[in-house]
């Protein structure tokens, strides 16, 4: 799983069925101190995240349809929860929402 | 070069790993291809960000969604793009699973 912060969503009204009834939501990988790492990508939320919060982006096929309670299909990721602390070795608390 | 490398292994970060945004730039006919392809539209897109700047190179993608050329589309990569078919059991890395209408930027340093 990554930790990511929420930046924007994404609106479709033409989509696979699979998408029907789900929020996408446009997420950016940051590192445990906050810091923005490169890449951004969609993730499916499951958890009423909005912009701005920092999440858990749970990438894998199997594991996703667990989540939604689905049959498997063309769904990647999906944010499983809200990021509250995350505290490293170095006992620095790192991202605080 | 460098710049590209970059961009390259940013796409396939992304790509491996979940459901990102592109362009349809053009289509691709090919008259000889495997059983499970067959009948399947494919698509040329270029991987963009959320600005819509190009990410690494162009990349053909299989359309479920009655994609255009121009289209503002989003895709699923990996194992998972076989299973936005019927048949699921095809060799395809990329399927196109929705036109996007539009994406909400909401910038970075904002909350927290």
């Amino acid at each position: 799983m990554r930790l990511c912060r929420v930046i924007g969503n994404v609106v479709a009204a033409e989509h696979h069925p699979a998408y029907d009834g789900y929020t996408l939501l446009l997420v950016q990988q940051v590192t445990p101190e906050g810091k923005q790492a490169n890449s951004t990508f969609i993730a499916v939320d499951s958890v009423q995240a909005g912009p701005g919060d920092r999440v858990l982006v749970l990438s894998e096929g199997s594991g996703v349809a667990q989540v939604l309670k689905a049959p498997k299909g063309p769904i990647r990721s999906v944010i499983v929860g809200i990021v509250d602390q995350v505290e490293t070795c170095d006992g620095v608390a790192g991202l605080q929402n | 070069m460098a710049h590209f490398e970059s961009c390259v292994s940013r796409l396939e970060m992304i790509s491996g790993a979940a459901m990102y945004l592109g362009q349809v730039t053009g289509t691709v006919v090919a008259s000889q291809k495997v059983e499970g392809l067959v009948g399947q539209k494919l698509l040329l897109v270029q991987p963009v960000d959320e600005g819509r700047v190009p990410i690494g190179g162009k990349q053909v993608a299989v359309d479920t969604v009655r994609a255009g050329e121009g289209d503002f589309v989003y895709l699923v990569g990996s194992r998972e793009a076989a299973e936005a078919l019927e048949n699921t059991f095809v060799p395809v890395d990329a399927a196109i699973v929705g036109i996007v209408d539009d994406c909400a930027y909401i910038g970075e340093g904002t909350p927290g």
